[in-house]
């Protein structure tokens, strides 16, 4: 009879070659946004290019095939041949180039992602490791309230008490307990401790924001969840769009608005203000503004009092701040030069031009490299 | 060890396929869990084989597709002797008898098909000790020096002879120098000797000399054999390239009879359970099982459907004398359709295909117009302006061409070693044989590059790409691509 551990070591050196892929591929992966589609359950499907091994064959688009079946002359297959039936017809293209899709958990890929970029794990800020307390039932003790008795454990005193004593008869097996015999649950307070974390998204959704634009700052922010996520035991994401005011929305919402108008940044940074103080308390959260936009704002009057909710209000309530500068055809990216001037020096700035989706890898790292 | 429940079963069913004439090694079932299963057919069949990343892949792409119920393994029977044939623990009865009738016609097949009669009967052992060497030779070069190699050693394994199992050489026959003269009286000499046809000898004795100064003498088939020769190999490598070529060799007549194979093991177990296993009550079941085998996917040929069609059709054909030149001069469609001569040679007929033929011949011999007609076959393409795959032909020639284009050489292409001191710098210079279908250039690249890693000098393909000559190098470092005059071989 086999033992069913002689695949495991090909199996764990399959695993092994897949995680290279990936990683080595992962620069593509984080440009091309295939896998934010597929997320859900904590799992990703990522294809791995060819990792068959090479021989000599036929192109497969040359060779054609026998079949069997209804149909004339002419009529298509129904997509046939791209993913060949495995073990059907005769040789020939039937084997057909199945890319192959491996499943990732979130963790596995956060793992890879931090490797790859190396990034450094994220020390939630002392002041703000709170401990809840939690009870849990969890020990016996000797006096509590007779809703709490514990059925067995008191019997088995009694048994005990009544063996030792010699009045226990086997044949006539009667058990009475006695105070003494009692045994009641009791709580043990248990304490956890919780690194809660939430990321404001805050987006321009200004006429100068163009699909692209939007499709980087989707893919960026879906890196950004799978890291942020791997280092928190919970993580909330908000939405916060603008032109010339901001609201916020769902996820949906904030990844298909297209709106149109002016750009008053400020109003963003007001509403995300606001959010963190009604319901993020400094004590409790790690909190993570990203703001992204082509870095066209209004006004520099608007510019002036962004800075200052920036400086008073948000930057003390955050781990950091991050701002992405995404290269739109029309705006004029006066922004970041505006913030690189007046938070020169502030470790807890993070900013990074985007020029297009190659740059997410670097911007990303950037974003995540300071590891607060 | 079976549980006797089972084993009656088998026991039963045993001397059921005794009577019905099927010839068989002895067969040992095993029952299994779908995670044993899983892991016997990542190994193709083997308990053991060497370390190998890609049966970890094969192990992961079975087990997902049981995971989401896509598919189930119901049968998997080794050719050995004797042979060792596995049941999935959980089966229903009627899907146990379903597969022990079908693995006892494929351990008939096994035993008495010509193709297989030069397969290692031991190679449950010799998978074992194959496993065993390389396991040490992982021990002394480590796991990524040896997984790469055999990597390398992979992309070649289709790079056998077929045939060559089946060539008796005698020993070289060495030509003695001049040419040979008869004896004659020297008046007689110009006519018994006459001086033209000396000299004719002369030349393709020259001709001759020439070749066998050539490197390989014969254009080689058996590249892997070639390699093993005269690749500048260290010991362990050249002893994991003749591994690879061992299993390839042991694999390649189940390749080139899938559907004879596959199609005879149906034809048995619908035939058993139908006369003799069944229980009325599992009539039904049986039926969905049968049909499951039996179903075609996306207009994709089923070989189980196909092998069984066809030696139905051949048992009748014989059944009724439809074969011969009578039959095959007869140009009246109604008495075609009527004829019946009574000889009852169907059942023998069979049994000697099985015997004789491998799936290229098969088909060569017995797909008949009207047989395509019946099971609505087709040729199918892609259409480069439709960007789909589409139906081309339902004509018979066409079809038969197509089936037997795939078929031969089991759908790979023929590739010779043609020089192995090209350039007089000691290049590998391999040769495609152009058959109407061009070469994959990119898994082509991949394959010289394996090459490279063990001839370690220079390597080159010729083939035919669009029409025209290209002579396909690698170096170790780049590809090159040249136009050449392609010469056939």
């Amino acid at each position: 009879m086999t033992k069913h551990n002689k695949i495991n070591q090909d199996h764990r050196r399959f695993k092994q070659i897949v995680r290279g892929k990936i990683k080595q591929n992962l620069r593509e992966y984080m440009t091309q946004g295939e896998l934010t589609g597929k997320q859900g359950k904590k799992i990703v499907k990522i294809p791995i290019p060819r990792i068959d091994i090479p021989r000599f064959k036929y192109g497969s688009k040359e060779s054609g095939g026998t079949g069997q079946g209804d149909g004339e002359v002419g009529d298509s297959m129904g997509g046939e041949g791209e993913e060949g039936q495995g073990g059907q017809g005769p040789a020939g293209n039937q084997e057909g180039e199945h890319s192959l899709e491996v499943d990732v958990s979130m963790e596995e890929l956060a793992e890879l992602m931090g490797e790859e970029l190396e990034l450094p794990r994220i020390e939630p800020r002392g002041t703000k490791r709170l401990e809840t307390i939690r009870e849990k039932y969890t020990g016996i003790r000797t006096i509590g309230p007779e809703s709490l008795r514990h059925f067995k454990r008191t019997y088995k005193e009694a048994l005990k008490r009544q063996i030792s004593l010699d009045s226990y008869d086997p044949d006539n097996p009667i058990i009475i307990p006695i105070r003494e015999d009692k045994r009641f649950r009791s709580y043990k307070e248990t304490s956890l401790p919780q690194s809660n974390a939430v990321i404001i998204y805050m987006m321009d959704v200004s006429g100068s924001m163009g699909e692209e634009q939007k499709e980087i700052v989707r893919i960026e922010s879906f890196w950004l969840d799978t890291w942020l996520q791997s280092q928190y035991k919970g993580l909330e994401s908000r939405f916060i769009i603008h032109d010339a005011s901001a609201r916020e929305v769902d996820r949906e919402t904030f990844f298909h608005t297209r709106e149109s108008g002016g750009t008053m940044i400020s109003s963003a940074y007001k509403l995300a203000l606001n959010i963190i103080e009604e319901d993020y308390p400094l004590e409790d959260w790690n909190v993570y503004p990203f703001h992204f936009s082509d870095g066209d704002n209004w006004s520099s009057d608007d510019t002036t009092q962004c800075m200052s909710i920036l400086r008073d209000g948000i930057i003390p309530r955050s781990n950091m701040f991050c701002y992405g500068q995404v290269e739109s055809p029309y705006g004029s990216g006066q922004f970041i030069k505006d913030l690189r001037e007046a938070f020169e020096g502030t470790e807890e700035v993070v900013l990074s031009e985007i020029k297009d989706r190659d740059a997410i890898y670097d911007s990303i790292k950037e974003f995540l490299g300071k590891g607060l | 060890m079976l549980p006797k429940h089972l084993r009656d079963i088998q026991e039963f069913i045993r001397e059921v396929a005794i009577d019905y004439g099927l010839d068989f090694f002895e067969t040992i079932f095993e029952v299994v869990d779908y995670r044993q299963i899983n892991e016997i057919a990542a190994f193709g069949g083997f308990p053991t084989r060497y370390p190998h990343w890609r049966f970890g892949m094969e192990y992961e792409q079975l087990s997902k597709s049981a995971e989401y119920g896509l598919s189930k393994i119901y049968e998997m029977v080794i050719n050995n002797d004797p042979s060792t044939a596995y049941l999935l623990e959980g089966n229903n009865l009627v899907d146990q008898k379903t597969v022990i009738a079908h693995v006892y016609a494929h351990v008939d097949f096994f035993k008495n098909n010509y193709w297989f009669s030069k397969t290692n009967r031991k190679m449950m052992d010799q998978m074992a000790n194959h496993a065993t060497k390389v396991r040490r030779y992982v021990d002394r070069k480590g796991i990524e020096i040896v997984e790469d190699y055999i990597d390398t050693c992979l992309s070649l394994e289709n790079l056998i002879d077929f045939h060559s199992p089946f060539i008796e050489r005698s020993a070289e026959q060495k030509n003695e120098p001049g040419v040979a003269k008869m004896d004659a009286k020297e008046y007689m000499e110009d006519f018994i000797n006459p001086e033209d046809y000396l000299n004719r000898q002369k030349e393709k004795m020259l001709e001759q000399e020439a070749k066998s100064r050539r490197f390989p003498a014969e254009p080689a088939r058996d590249i892997m054999q070639f390699l093993i020769h005269y690749a500048p190999l260290e010991d362990w490598e050249s002893d994991i390239l003749s591994m690879i070529r061992d299993e390839a060799y042991y694999f390649a007549p189940q390749r080139q009879t899938k559907i004879m194979n596959e199609g005879w093991a149906s034809y048995w177990h619908e035939k058993m359970l139908t006369t003799k296993v069944l229980d009325l009550s599992e009539a039904i079941d049986f039926a969905d099982i049968h049909s499951g085998v039996l179903a075609t996917a996306n207009g994709q040929l089923n070989p189980y459907k196909l092998g069984v069609e066809l030696y139905q059709d051949i048992e009748d054909r014989w059944n009724k004398g439809k074969f011969g030149r009578e039959w095959s001069e007869c140009d009246s469609m109604d008495e075609r359709e009527d004829w019946d001569k009574n000889l009852g040679l169907g059942r023998d007929k069979i049994f000697e295909v099985r015997k004789l033929y491998n799936d290229v011949s098969f088909i060569d011999e017995f797909l008949t117009p009207e047989f395509v007609r019946r099971a609505k076959m087709y040729t199918f393409g892609y259409n480069e302006k439709t960007s789909d795959w589409e139906i081309q032909s339902k004509e018979f020639k066409k079809i038969k061409e197509q089936m037997l284009n795939q078929l031969t050489n089991s759908g790979s292409p023929f590739i010779y070693v043609r020089d192995g001191n090209f350039r007089n710098r000691a290049e590998l210079l391999l040769h495609h044989k152009f058959l109407g279908t061009q070469l994959d250039i990119n898994y082509a690249k991949g394959v010289l590059k394996a090459l490279h890693r063990v001839w370690k000098r220079p390597v080159n393909l010729e083939t035919l790409i669009e029409d025209e000559g290209l002579l396909l190098s690698y170096d170790g470092k780049e590809y090159l691509e040249e136009k050449i005059t392609y010469e056939a071989l």
